[in-house]
Order: C-alpha cells, then structure tokens, then sequence
C-alpha cells in the first residue's frame, strides 16, 4: 500500500496539486501528518503505514481555502468526517483531490504497550501478524493486538465522494461498536456516574481532544473565549471538567461521525468516544437510523422536525430507573 | 545501602505511610499516576507515570488567596493548602532532574512560597529504570537513568529493593524504617541503555549562543504546520511551568488561583493592544526555543529538557523536541 | 509566614483626575494613608480588582513624590473599564514595583535627554520627566516632544502647561494629529516633529508610544544618524506574574515584566521581534 500512495502522491504533486500525507518519524509509528510541496520530499519522507491512523479531514478545512488544489489520502472513517465537513459547509470541496484509501484496520502504539510491550524499536506487517522489534529482541503478536479500539468495531469500509480509491470500495458493516454503551446503559446512574467521574477526574484539559475533533470547528471556541463567561483553562472545581466534555459531545451530537479522534489523542486515556456514541445511539433510537457525513443530503435529526418526533419528555422518562 | 526483599514492598509503604503522606506511580501503562498509597495499591507496571512528577510540587490548579469584597472594602484572606510532609516513591531519573530545573525558576527570588512549601515538604525517593522505552532520550541530556539522584536512591535487582539515602532528609526517613536491613546492590547491566535509538541526539546546535539564527530558522514553519495548538505537550511535561492566575467569582467572595498554562494556547499573549504571536507557528517556536535556546541562555547551558520521551508518546501528531532538535540541528551543521 | 509576592496589598484610590476623555490618573495610598512602596521611574505594579482581574500598569508619578503613587490608565479592556467606573474610596489590591525601570541615576547622568511620547505613552515617562525635573542639576538639556491625536487627547495637559513648559531649561514641543479651532501649536504627527525639530545626535532619547510611532521616529532617528545604544523605549505585553515565571512576557531570553520593560535599541536588537 506504501508504494501506490506514494506513487500516487508524487503523481498528484506532479499535476499540480499540493500533497496532505503523513511525513516518516523517528520510529516506524510516530509519523506526522504534513503537506508536501516537492517530489524530494515526497521521495524522503511520504509514508503510508499501519500507523497512519490521524483523521485528515480537518486539516482540509484551511488547506482548501490556501489557494489552489490539495489532494488527500483519506480512509474509509475519513471520508464520513470529510462529507460531513462538506455538509457543515466547512470545506471547499472544488480545491480537494480526494484519494479513497482502502484501510485494513490502523495499529495504536498505545494499544501495544498496553500489550506490555516495551522499547519498541519497529515493527513488520506480515498480514494477520506483527513482527516487533524491541530493545529486548523481537516478539510475533497478533495484528488485532495493535488495532485500535475505533478499528476493531470498525462501522464502515465505504470510501465516500472520492474523486479515485486505492484499493477496493468497500461496504457498511455489522459493528459491535455500541456494546460498550449498552454496558454503561445497564449501570445503575449510581454507577454509571461514579464510572464517568472516574474517566473525566483524569482529564488535565489540554484540549487535544477538542483541537483534533472534525465537529469542532468553531473559529473560537466558547471556552476559549474571555467574553463568554465559560472559558477557563482549568476546573475551579473538578465538576467543570466534566461539564466541558458533556457539553462538547452535546455540541457535537448529530454531527459526530464517531471517528474516534478523541479517544485516540487523549493522553489520559479517557474513552471519550463513549459520550458521543451515547448519542448516536441514542439518535438512532429516537430519530431512526442515521450515520452523520454519510451523505450530503439527508436532513440532520437535531435539526430537523417531523410531526411525529418523539416528545423530548420520553428522554427524561428512559433516564429513571424502572 | 539498605535492602529489603521485594516481598516486603507493601510493608515498606506501609510503614512510610504511617508517618506521612505516601505517593507510589499506579495504574496501567499510558495512565499510570502519583498516586495515594493505599492498602493493597501496587507499583504500576509502567515505566513512567503518564502526568509527571512536577504535579506533586506545582499542581495543575492550586488557590493562591481568597479575598472578600464588601462595598468599596477588600479583604485579602491567605487560604493556602497547608503543605504536609509527603513522600513521593518511584520518581525516575528524568523526572528528578526536572525538579533542578524548576527550582531554578521558582526558588530564586523572589521565592514563589507555595513551591518552596511543597519542596520542602517532600522527601523523593527515586527509582533506577532498567527497561527503557525507545523514547527514552534522559542520556542524551547527561541523566544517568541508572543512578537517579533524589533524597533516596532505590533500585530493585533480584529480588530486593535497595535503598541508598542522598541528603539529610533522606537519612530520616531510611533511618525510621526498621524493617530495612544492611546490603549491597549488585552491579547492573547497562547494556540496554547503549541500544537506546535517541542516544545519540545532537544538541550542539542549541543552547543560549546563536539564539536569533535559531529563532530564524526556516524548518519551523514545517515543524509547527500540523500542530493542533492543544496543551498536551506542556501538559505533561515535567519542565514546563508557565502559569495563568485567574479569579473565580464563588458568589460569596473571590478566589484567586493558579492554573497550568500553555504558550500553545492562543489565547496565552493575547492583549488587548494586540497579538504578537499570532499564528501557531510563533507559538510553536515559543515552546522549543524556551526549552534549548532561553532557558539554557539563563541557566548556565542547562536545557529545560530532561529526555523523559513523555512528548513523543502523548502528541496527537506525533510531533516533539526530538524532532525539532533533529531538523534544526541538521540545519545548523556546516 | 514567609511573604508571598502574589499576594497582593490592599490599597484605597483617594482621587481619580479625568485627563482625556478615555485615560484616567488613580492616585493610590495603603490603609494608613502612606505610599505603598518606592519605585524607580519607569517600574511598573500590578493592580486588581478581585473577580474583576489583574493587570500591569506603569507607575506614572515620580519616586521624589513621597506621598503617593499614581497611575495613568487608558479604557482599553476588562480591568480598565472597571477602574473607569469607580469613585474615590474604592479600595483595590497592588503588587509592586516590577521591572528595570530607567537609568536615571547610571546612564541618564549628565546626559541631554529627549523624551519623545505619543497618547498614552506619556504614562511611564512622566515619572522619569518630573524625577529629572527634581534633580535637575545631574542632568543636561531636556527636550520633550509629546503628541496625540487632538488637544484632547493630551494626557496631563494641564501638568506640561503650568509646571513643565515654565520651567527654565526644559524645552516642550506639542503636536496634535490635526488642527482644531483652539489650537495654535504644531500640528502633524510626532515622527515628522522629531525629525524637523533636528535634535543633536549626542543627546540621549527616551520613547514611549504606540508601535506605528517608535517604528518611524525610530527611523528618521536613524536616518540622523543616533546611535542605537543611545535610544531607550519600553515594551509591554500580557503578564500575569511579574516575577518573570508564568511565561507570557518572554522574548528570547528575558522577561519583560523582570528584565525591562525598558530596553535600550541595541538590546532589543539581540531580540526576537515577538513584541
């Protein structure tokens, strides 16, 4: 897959566009997404590998209004958050060559060394394994060890609105990505409200999860901004932390396309994602089946109003104990 | 030297904690933290906590005055936390030398108080690593990952743990720890740490000479174009100590405190007047030229990094000092 | 306890003058009526209004003044519109003094000095004019060029006409952006008045004003041909701390808060331009 991407990339550079990709690291997984301008660069350091799991499509939204073109290599998940950005008018769809990138699953360092592996100093894909390298010598572990959680219960192999695809066009699978949220759903709100204190009590709001998130794509942020009355950089009691990510996932509810970023970036591990697949699943629910950034017509639920659109008394009635 | 069988680490904590306040990294690798020693709370497996150490001694939120105002009157209420003696187990290498480093900021005058208290209060027992990360880089930086310093020295080698006291400080507390027998530690096996990837970093390149031929460099504007501007980076790294004070209206009076701040942030020079840096490139350099340029022109060539790799595993994009220092060192070879 | 510097003193506003329709002077004594603390000229304090916030200004009264201290403030943000809506007898917090402050009794000795001011940035030279004013024997001729956009506009106007302009050896030249009806002085923007009035490039030039006017009278200063060790002007930016810790003020290798915010031309120049 490296080679065609990269064959690809210097042939869209070639024609004329500038290239988004991720640029090679220290290490076989720390690569960073970049623009490249030149085919030197491109040569030097394009890669396209198991770790390239970084969600472009927000980046689009500056790089389309830079004047001229940018091609993207984006994945299955991607290309919902890109569609949705569309819909949210938020790209520039005409200034994007979007390249559809079949994806077999993307690996998460931090899945690995939850794995216990340590010193890791490269890896090989050998299809179904890994051959890691460490400090210690190498050890063969299954591939599904290094997937990430969002691949793993991955919703969709479909590459949308792409102007080519790399590999073949895929299909919307049976995900079992709201079994987590069901297992929450069971809890007692006791419980379930002690879980999530847990999580967020380890949040140091560094913002990463917001900066990163495809929805969140407010000029200024609310909380970022003097005049609002909610910005702060830290919890003057530790409920406000929570409060900023219930209100983030209420923000972002109907427009979420569970990409899963959050998760991915936050270095507390707080299984963010949960929120807003709460929501999804919810909306699903209530509103009937809807994949948001899978299209760009059908009308978003939240906005939306259909005479027979559940009271929303019927919320607060779920939310009792029986 | 002390030993104690590795059997009798729970008794070891036990008998700190009677005393005073305990800490111990727990948890699971990528969430680890200084944590309250409880019965039955284990040393995590991880090598290194996911927050630094510097939260013990500078906490991300902490109250610097209350104050009541009553019509045109003020009053100034001095409400700290009161420091405890405390003491923090397991500290690697990296981390206590980012103590050095932050003493040199908070401890010269005037003398930052809430700092001093806790310093002053804490005892560091510090912990030898024997299985790095590949993003370890603390010999890079003239850390000796094998012999911390601290108030205490531990190790643990086959099947004891090895207690070698350091300061005065750390002689009270071995010394009101019955348990502890005489010992001495066996040599170690260092050969792991010749194999570390990022041993061999350059830094020749930085340092307090030639501060505006690295500030000019053209490679930032690569360096800082993913950048997402969130705080994780300064978050998490033991040696960043910028702050905001800010006021919390409580309803029945005014509180006054101290919070992490990240020159990432666009909202961190923002003034009314204007805003000098305004892109994330400026701020993006800020941070890196701080840390090898600033900080090194002020301390004696000292960088305000201490290898601790928290950088390279936490950054959503997977960008860092070693990065940094490679495209501008590359840059500044002849 | 040992004193904590962030601690703030509580301190009363005893008089408030209106000096121009957006700047204010707040005259300032602790509880018992006393100076809260010495200062150098050009030094700066932080005030406060608890739940309001804090904010760094310059101290605008001379250190000879041994009753008080006294702020020039211009409404431009959250801190300053509240300190524009107080009356006398309103208490705030203070915490000072912070920063260099200028050489008057090192490198401003024996030495003619032009004090060259645009708006606002009278502020932080007033405290160094009427210091050299008190201890007018240590140094050479004084020169002081001020302008603003209208008469108006003027910060301490009253103080130049009646104590300034009276005063022998001390040459003052006004300058408004445009004429008006009441007006019979210069009119024209400070750079060019510098420039006409062609001081002698032996004096010593002290700046303090918006950006677009140090960057072009600092031009034709050097098109005179001044020596850039010879040009001092102040910096002010965000500062939280003003001890040079929290990180907002750091340009290179100094804090403006700690380090300035006076600077000589030829150290700025060892500088990143993030100012």
């Amino acid at each position: 897959m490296q080679e065609r991407v990269k064959a690809k990339a210097i042939e869209l550079l070639e024609s004329g566009c500038r290239v988004l990709g991720w640029k090679a690291g220290e290490f076989f997984y720390d690569v960073t997404p970049a623009v490249f301008t030149s085919r030197e660069e491109i040569e030097r350091d394009f890669v396209f590998n198991p770790f390239c799991g970084a969600n472009q499509s927000k980046y689009l939204i500056a790089e389309s209004r830079r004047g001229g073109r940018v091609a993207a290599f984006l994945k299955p998940c991607d290309t919902y958050s890109f569609q949705q950005l569309q819909k949210e008018h938020r790209i520039l769809r005409e200034n994007v060559y979007a390249v559809g990138v079949q994806c077999p699953g993307m690996c998460d360092m931090d899945a690995l060394r939850a794995a216990g592996l340590r010193g890791v100093t490269g890896a090989e894909d050998r299809g179904e394994k890994l051959l890691v390298h460490t400090l210690r010598g190498d050890r063969e572990v299954d591939r599904s060890l290094a997937l990430s959680e969002r691949c793993r219960v991955c919703k969709s192999k479909k590459l949308l609105d792409c102007d080519e695809m790399i590999g073949q066009q895929g299909e919307e699978l049976v995900s079992t990505r709201f079994t987590e949220v069901e297992r929450l759903e069971a809890m007692t709100p006791e419980e379930r409200f002690a879980f999530w204190r847990g999580e967020l009590s380890r949040c140091i709001r560094c913002n990463a999860c917001r900066n990163v998130c495809p929805a969140c794509s407010c000029e200024k942020c609310v909380f970022d901004n003097p005049a609002s009355g909610a910005e702060n950089k830290a919890p003057a009691s530790s409920f406000e932390e929570n409060l900023f990510h219930i209100i983030r996932a209420f923000h972002v509810a109907g427009r979420c396309t569970d990409c899963g970023e959050c998760s991915r970036v936050c270095p507390q591990h707080i299984p963010l994602h949960l929120l807003n697949r709460k929501f999804i699943k919810d909306i699903n629910q209530l509103y009937g089946p809807y994949q948001a950034g899978a299209d760009l017509e059908t009308r978003p639920p939240l906005v939306d109003f259909q005479q027979d659109d559940p009271e929303p008394s019927i919320v607060g009635e779920r939310g009792t104990n029986p | 030297m002390k030993k104690l069988p590795l059997s009798q680490l729970d008794a070891l904590f036990a008998a700190i904690a009677e005393k005073r306040r305990l800490y111990i990294p727990a948890g699971e690798a990528g969430t680890a933290s200084f944590t309250p020693w409880r019965e039955g709370l284990k040393l995590t497996d991880a090598l290194n906590t996911a927050r630094s150490a510097k939260d013990l001694f500078f906490p991300q939120v902490e109250n610097l005055a209350d104050f009541k105002v009553t019509g045109k009157q003020i009053q100034v209420i001095e409400n700290r936390d009161p420091a405890e003696p405390f003491v923090l187990f397991g500290v690697r290498a990296c981390d206590c030398r980012s103590f050095d480093i932050l003493d040199k900021v908070f401890l010269c005058d005037p003398v930052d108080t809430y700092y001093q208290a806790r310093r002053e209060q804490g005892t560091v027992v510090t912990l030898a690593c024997t299985e790095p990360e590949e993003t370890c880089f603390c010999t890079a930086l003239g850390i000796d990952p094998t012999d911390p310093a601290g108030d205490v020295t531990a190790w643990m080698a086959e099947g004891f743990l090895y207690l070698r006291a350091n300061t005065a400080r750390g002689e009270e507390l071995l010394s009101s720890l019955p348990l502890l027998e005489e010992g001495e530690k066996p040599e170690q096996d260092r050969s792991v740490f010749e194999k570390l990837p990022l041993r061999d970093l350059d830094w020749s390149a930085f340092g307090g000479e030639r501060m505006m031929e690295r500030f000019n460099a053209p490679q930032w504007a690569s360096l800082a174009e993913s950048c997402l501007g969130c705080g994780t980076c300064t978050f998490v790294c033991p040696t960043c100590q910028c702050y905001d004070i800010k006021d919390f209206n409580t309803g029945g009076g005014v509180k006054r405190y101290r919070c992490w701040d990240s020159c990432m942030y666009s909202d961190f020079t923002l003034m009314s007047a204007g805003q000098p840096r305004p892109t994330q490139l400026e701020r993006f350099r800020q941070r890196f030229m701080h840390k090898l340029v600033y900080y090194p022109a002020n301390h004696e060539g000292e960088f305000g990094c201490v290898g601790c790799g928290r950088c390279l595993q936490k950054c959503p994009i997977s960008m860092n000092i070693v990065k940094v220092a490679r495209a501008l060192g590359e840059e500044a070879k002849p | 306890m040992r004193r904590e510097a962030l601690i703030p003193q509580v301190v009363q506003v005893t008089d408030i003058r209106r000096d121009t329709p957006d700047v204010k002077t707040f005259r300032v004594v602790d509880l018992d009526g006393r100076k809260p603390f010495l200062h150098i000229p050009g030094q700066c304090a932080m005030l406060s209004m608890p739940g309001v916030g804090e904010a760094l200004f310059s101290i605008t009264s001379s250190p000879t003044n041994e009753d008080y201290l006294e702020f020039s403030i211009k409404k431009c943000g959250c801190v300053t519109d509240w300190l524009h809506a107080i009356e006398p007898g309103q208490q705030v917090t203070l915490r000072g003094p912070y920063g260099n402050g200028f050489p008057v009794d090192t490198d401003f000795a024996g030495k003619d000095l032009v004090f060259v001011a645009g708006g606002i940035g009278l502020a932080p030279l007033r405290s160094v004019i009427n210091y050299v004013r008190c201890y007018r024997d240590r140094y050479g001729t004084v020169d002081i060029v001020y302008g603003s956009r209208s008469k108006a506009d003027l910060v301490d106007y009253q103080e130049i006409l009646d104590e300034w302009c009276s005063e022998p050896g001390i040459s003052v030249h006004l300058t408004i952006d445009n004429p008006q009806p009441d007006w019979d002085g210069h009119v024209g923007f400070v750079p060019n008045f510098v420039k006409e009035l062609g001081f002698d490039t032996g004096k010593t030039v002290v700046m303090c004003g918006p950006p677009i006017m140090i960057k072009f009278t600092l031009a034709g200063l050097m098109e005179q041909g001044f020596p850039r060790d010879q040009i001092y002007t102040t910096l002010e930016l965000r500062m939280k701390c003003g001890l040079g810790r929290c990180g907002r003020c750091n340009i290179g290798d100094k804090y403006v808060c700690k380090d300035g915010p006076v600077f000589r031309l030829d150290q700025l120049d060892q500088l990143p331009d993030e100012y």
